[in-house]
């Protein structure tokens, strides 16, 4: 809808017209003015986000020309010898990010249902208040309760209890020293739940009432109900809540360096330790001095910014290929 | 906007404006190394308590961001528990169009500290033990190497599990310093670095991620700064010296291992005290240096430097034994004070 | 009959299983905020919030200019990131097209995957090299950059909700486009919007890695917005990596002050936009 087109039938107001008909003429001016606004600023961000990729592309110049495209197979990471490979970086932040999700995303929309639809709404207020006060804890004191909290209750009782059920899967074999991906995976689920939860439950709240009062009075229970109307009524919100929860769980650095073990290897079971991308890169950006290993870290930093773009992109086709409606933006 | 939400906006600006003291005082800024983070926080306090209008604000990024720091210029000081080395210091040169000088401040060291169930005695690590287990090329507690320096102990035939340090630090630069000059087979394979790649093992992040990851670990060996050893109470074991003792780290063993170098000094102060000569030095130990530019343009903060120097080399360093530092040979603080001259305008 | 009943049960089953994750939800919420009070709360005492840090070994001091600091930096990125967040989700919401809004989600959701040490290193390209110093306008930057994303999905999906009827009866009545979003929809979505918001700003409150090289940090006062300045996450993390045990106290504590200065602010805006319904 172009902007400005909705008004061209109430005409010019004259000179010397009553009052309320000239402000609307200058409120009309108001329309581009505002239209420019917000087109300026949904543009700065493709501004900010295309500086910040340009930057990272120029810094990590050397290590793109020193490695190629071997960075991203080799599994070496020898700052010593100056040897850079990303492999074991991008399948521990893939694995970690997959682990959250898959239990955050059924764990947040449950949550964020109940609220929304069961409890009383006072009690919803409060609880999602509370919930909304996990997303500011520090991510240094996420790790710092995932040492030690987490990772003794994960060594004492629950993955003693997966690997007696189910420790002849190769995902859930080997000795699990408290530090893992799992572990990470775990510590992730309790950071990114909030999100989920808070923005899907005011996304359910805003269907419009009629729309559930129509299906009950279709005769749905009301477990249909949520099912059938509210759910798809509430999807693009909840869909967004999980990008921006995935967004999060890919990038997040001190609690994941807390409790993942740190080891740049690839191994088949969840419970031995790994390393993520931003874990790596917060633990020896300090430190590193030397140019090549700068640009290495750098470099890993845009790989994970190809992986964001990947995956993203693969979520927006499943969303996209899943849903009828025409008019469904992702 | 209602009128109270205008007033709280305007009374939080004016509070965060006006919320600032130390107008007219001289800010100085330096950032660095994490492991005398505790030592200098308490001289910069107490230096300011002397000077009120000096304020020494130091910030514990890393000695690799100290490094990065000072060559950019963003800071007036640097601190790094690693040398420069010479890439690095034409670097500075380059970007700065001076020379960067080191100044060493305290020592430290480095402890093995472990957690083997049954185990009361102290452990008593050799050379090529320590080299081996880091390597991964001996795996069990009762391996012979191990018993044969441990004779009264029994040691568990369970498998050792390693813990590293996982952030880049100077704690793991002097760790993997000590092993290179022990051991070939270490040096070859691994080297020396803020950073390595380690053979086996798993990281902890900083000192806690390390000592708490073998608190909770059976039959796990790690390495951590003596002070947070001695602070957090840790078991920590024994090292053979060079001399075949074995030492136990604490301020007059690593101030003995500082006593062989300050003799033979070098005129920039860039030394390894790892594996020192001496009966009672501690093997795993080393200085840490302040990093100042020759040519400090703003006269206010380059009094103040040369001032704190000189303060640091004097009264400071008779500060350092509470809080387990081990302070500078006479010897050494007697040459810094001449390098102290090199600074200028 | 059977069926009606066989719908029932899966309804009151389905409906018992979200009920059990908002009791693990709900239960790791009150464990975390209950350790972290009875770890930290217990030592917030009044020198806290007046006092600077004191040396090593001495008991006592606080915190006072890292709660100062971290205001100082919220309110920068708030300023950057909400206007921005905003108006692009309002741009997005009411001004249709296709293309140009698929591309500014997707990278939104792509800025919000950075790594925020790597928005901090990029602040610190973009701000800190070029005046040669740590600064808070430096770390505001980095922060209002970080809370972009949230703040214009969530702006964009409550604006959303609101039902096109309300925008079509404002314009009926002659409102200009803008007045129609500002008067009438937004207020609609208000809630939602908010909600959003507070989200976003406790997200952002707690984060250490984009301060570490952009505001630095400060033992001082730090006038105005020009200089290096302290903030709580960044004293948490200098603190808990410490050996000292008055530090890991002080640590937990001011990870409680975080959460409740987070809390309040939150607790004003709801009641701020609960009064204006009335």
């Amino acid at each position: 809808m172009i902007p400005g087109e909705m008004h061209s039938e109430l005409g010019n107001p004259e000179p010397g017209a009553p009052l309320q008909a000239r402000l609307s003429g200058l409120a009309r001016l108001g329309d581009p003015l505002f239209y420019g606004l917000t087109l300026a600023a949904a543009a700065s961000i493709m501004v900010v986000t295309g500086w910040l990729v340009y930057q990272l592309f120029a810094h990590s110049a050397q290590a793109r020309h020193e490695f190629g495209w071997k960075f991203l197979i080799s599994q070496d990471w020898d700052p010593v010898a100056g040897q850079f490979g990303a492999l074991p970086f991008i399948f521990g932040t893939i694995v970690t990010s997959a682990v959250a999700i898959l239990i955050a995303g059924p764990l947040g929309v449950g949550t964020a249902i109940f609220l929304a639809e069961l409890a009383p709404r006072r009690l919803s207020s409060l609880l999602a208040f509370l919930v909304d006060l996990l997303a500011a804890v520090p991510s240094v004191i996420y790790g710092l309760l995932g040492i030690f909290l987490l990772v003794p209750l994960l060594s004492g009782t629950v993955v003693p209890a997966i690997q007696s059920v189910a420790g002849s899967l190769p995902i859930f074999s080997g000795k699990f020293y408290g530090v893992s991906v799992f572990s990470a995976g775990v510590v992730l689920v309790i950071m990114v739940v909030p999100f989920i939860v808070s923005i899907s439950r005011e996304v359910l709240l805003s269907v419009p009432v009629e729309q559930r009062e129509a299906s009950f009075a279709l005769g749905s229970t009301h477990w249909e109900t949520v099912w059938n109307v509210v759910l798809p009524n509430a999807r693009r919100g909840i869909y967004a809540s999980i990008f921006l929860t995935l967004a999060r769980a890919l990038g997040e650095t001190m609690a994941v360096t807390m409790v993942i073990g740190n080891t740049p290897r690839i191994s088949k079971s969840l419970f031995a330790p790994g390393y993520t991308i931003s874990a790596v890169i917060a633990n020896e950006f300090t430190e590193a001095t030397d140019n090549l290993y700068l640009s290495a870290l750098i470099e890993l930093a845009l790989v994970l910014f190809a992986i964001t773009f990947v995956i993203n992109g693969l979520a927006r086709l499943a969303i996209l290929a899943t849903t009828q409606r025409h008019e469904t933006h992702v | 906007m209602t009128r109270s939400k205008q007033v709280l906006i305007l009374a939080v600006l004016a509070g965060t404006m006006a919320a600032g003291a130390g107008a007219g005082a001289t800010a100085v800024t330096g950032a660095g190394a994490t492991f005398p983070y505790p030592m200098y926080s308490k001289w910069f306090d107490t230096y300011h308590k002397i000077h009120p209008d000096i304020e020494i604000n130091y910030q514990s990024i890393g000695s690799g961001g100290g490094i990065r720091q000072i060559t950019e210029g963003t800071v007036d000081f640097g601190a790094s528990d690693g040398p420069m080395n010479d890439t690095l210091i034409k670097a500075f040169k380059d970007k700065r169009g001076c020379n960067i000088l080191h100044f060493p401040t305290v020592m430290g060291g480095v402890v093995p500290t472990y957690n083997v169930p049954g185990v009361r005695e102290e452990i008593e690590f050799t050379p090529q033990t320590l080299a081996g287990i880091f390597l991964g090329t001996i795996t069990m507690w009762n391996d012979p190497a191990i018993r044969k320096a441990n004779p009264g102990t029994t040691l568990p035939a369970s498998d050792i599990v390693v813990m590293h340090r996982s952030d880049g630090s100077g704690t793991t630069y002097i760790w993997t310093d000590y092993l290179s000059k022990v051991s070939k087979q270490w040096k070859d394979k691994v080297g020396v670095g803020t950073s390595v790649k380690w053979p086996v093992g798993l990281g902890g992040k900083g000192n806690e991620g390390v000592s708490g990851l073998v608190r909770q670990t059976p039959n796990s060996i790690g390495y951590v700064e003596l002070i947070y050893a001695v602070q957090t109470k840790l078991p920590y074991g024994c090292v053979q010296n060079a001399a075949g003792k074995f030492i136990k780290a604490d301020l007059k063993s690593v101030t003995a291992a500082a006593a062989g170098a300050a003799t033979t000094m070098p005129d920039d102060f860039r030394v390894s005290i790892t594996n020192a000569p001496g009966d009672d030095a501690y093997p795993i130990a080393s200085f840490t240096w302040l990093l100042v530019p020759d040519q400090i343009e703003d006269s206010a903060k380059r009094q103040a430097i040369v001032d704190f120097l000189k303060w640091m080399l004097g009264d400071g360093q008779k500060m350092t034994g509470a809080l387990e530092y081990a302070p500078l040979p006479k010897e050494v603080v007697e040459k810094e004070l001449q390098a102290i001259e090199k600074i200028r305008g | 009959m059977f069926r009606l009943m066989r719908r029932r049960m899966t309804s009151a089953v389905m409906f018992a299983m979200t009920g059990i994750c908002t009791v693990v939800v709900i239960g790791a919420l009150f464990f975390i905020l209950g350790y972290l009070f009875w770890k930290g709360g217990r030592y917030v005492n009044w020198d806290f919030f007046t006092k600077l840090p004191a040396p090593v070994g001495e008991a006592g001091g606080g915190m006072a200019n890292a709660i100062i600091g971290s205001a100082k930096l919220l309110l920068l990125a708030t300023l950057i990131g909400m206007p921005i967040g905003f108006l692009g989700g309002v741009y997005l919401a009411e001004y249709g097209g296709k293309t140009f809004p698929f591309m500014v989600r997707y990278v939104t959701d792509l800025l919000n995957g950075v790594p925020s040490i790597v928005i901090g290193i990029f602040a610190y390209t973009v701000v800190v090299l070029k005046v040669r110093h740590f600064s808070a306008w430096a770390g505001g930057f980095a922060l209002g950059i970080m809370m972009i994303p949230i703040a214009l999905r969530s702006t964009e999906e409550f604006l959303r909700q609101v039902p096109n009827g309300l925008r079509e009866a404002a314009l009926a009545l002659g409102a200009a486009r803008w007045q129609m979003i500002l008067t009438v929809v937004v207020p609609a979505a208000l809630r939602g919007i908010v909600a959003g918001m507070m989200l976003d700003v406790a997200r952002v409150a707690g984060e250490t890695a984009p301060l570490l090289f952009t505001s630095f940090g400060n033992r001082f006062w730090s006038e105005g917005f020009d200089k290096p300045t302290a903030s709580l996450p960044v004293m948490i993390f200098n603190y808990a990596i410490g050996p000292y045990e008055d530090w890991h106290r002080q640590a937990w504590a001011a990870g409680f002050v975080l959460l409740a200065m987070v809390f309040m602010f939150n607790v004003t805006a709801r009641l701020l936009v609960s009064w204006r319904r009335h």
